[in-house]
């Protein structure tokens, strides 16, 4: 197989421009969504389940999505969640809200509306009153992003 | 700025012991401070950061919010309810303002 001139430059061109960028917008926002995680659970690698983020698919509008989290818990005085972390990974900044709980909620659920940028992953790290973590994603489609304008 | 309207959706009544929902919003642009004006100058950051709820000083829900946080922000959320009293939400903003409702609840 042999490359025209034409072609050798087409592709060199677009591998050089796919590595010069590719890396940096997608593993930025992870490693903050990461540290994020980390400082949230102190350390710990939290564990699947338990706690349920309800997202749409498809966003159309980038700006009001609907997120909702619920957490598997009896809400008593002595077992309850404590706090529900909720992260957007391709946000310019993946912190979106931390919702505090406590065992007059009754039910650990909450719902609300969220800024997405583009397509990406909507993470809950859920926190027990005894330590324990737990986490859920979700990918959200956008079709038109949420942030400037 | 327009005075921020903050409005709460609260049961009249309910019984001993019921988990009620109870949704806030409250009239806000939240900006998020990654927004350009026409001239290219971002516009600063102003959104409320802190939204919490109480009943008869009990603390219920508390929510920290980010600039992620959609404008005009919304808040579904849980209570157990014992007895009557008086539902207090309070919404704090960046620039120091406090938006305050109260709401009633019988239980029977």
């Amino acid at each position: 197989m042999t490359f025209t001139r034409r072609q050798v430059f087409g592709l060199t061109a677009g591998a050089a421009a796919f590595v010069a960028v590719a890396p940096r917008i997608s593993f930025a926002a992870t490693d903050d969504t990461e540290a994020a995680i980390k400082a949230f659970t102190g350390g710990a690698e939290p564990a699947t389940g338990t706690v349920t983020l309800d997202t749409p698919e498809i966003a159309e509008n980038g700006n009001t999505v609907p997120v909702g989290v619920s957490v598997e818990s009896p809400m008593t005085a002595d077992n309850y969640v404590e706090s529900v972390l909720i992260l957007a990974e391709g946000n310019p900044s993946p912190a979106v809200a931390t919702f505090h709980f406590t065992a007059m909620s009754g039910a650990a659920e909450a719902k609300t509306r969220i800024r997405l940028a583009k397509t990406q992953n909507v993470i809950a790290v859920a926190k027990m009153n005894d330590g324990s973590t737990f986490i859920d994603r979700k990918e959200v489609k956008v079709t038109i992003g949420g942030c400037g304008g | 700025m327009a005075n921020p309207k903050p409005r709460v959706k609260v049961p009249k009544k309910a019984s001993k012991g019921e988990v009620i929902t109870i949704k806030t919003l409250i009239s806000h642009p939240m900006e998020s401070g990654q927004r350009k004006d026409k001239e290219g100058n971002l516009v600063p950051r102003q959104i409320i950061n802190t939204f919490k709820c109480e009943f008869d000083g009990q603390l219920v829900f508390e929510c920290d919010m980010d600039p992620a946080v959609s404008a005009n922000p919304y808040m579904e959320f849980n209570a157990k309810v014992e007895n009557s009293g008086t539902f207090k939400f309070t919404w704090v903003d960046d620039d120091g303002s406090v938006y305050e409702s109260e709401k009633k609840i019988t239980v029977e």
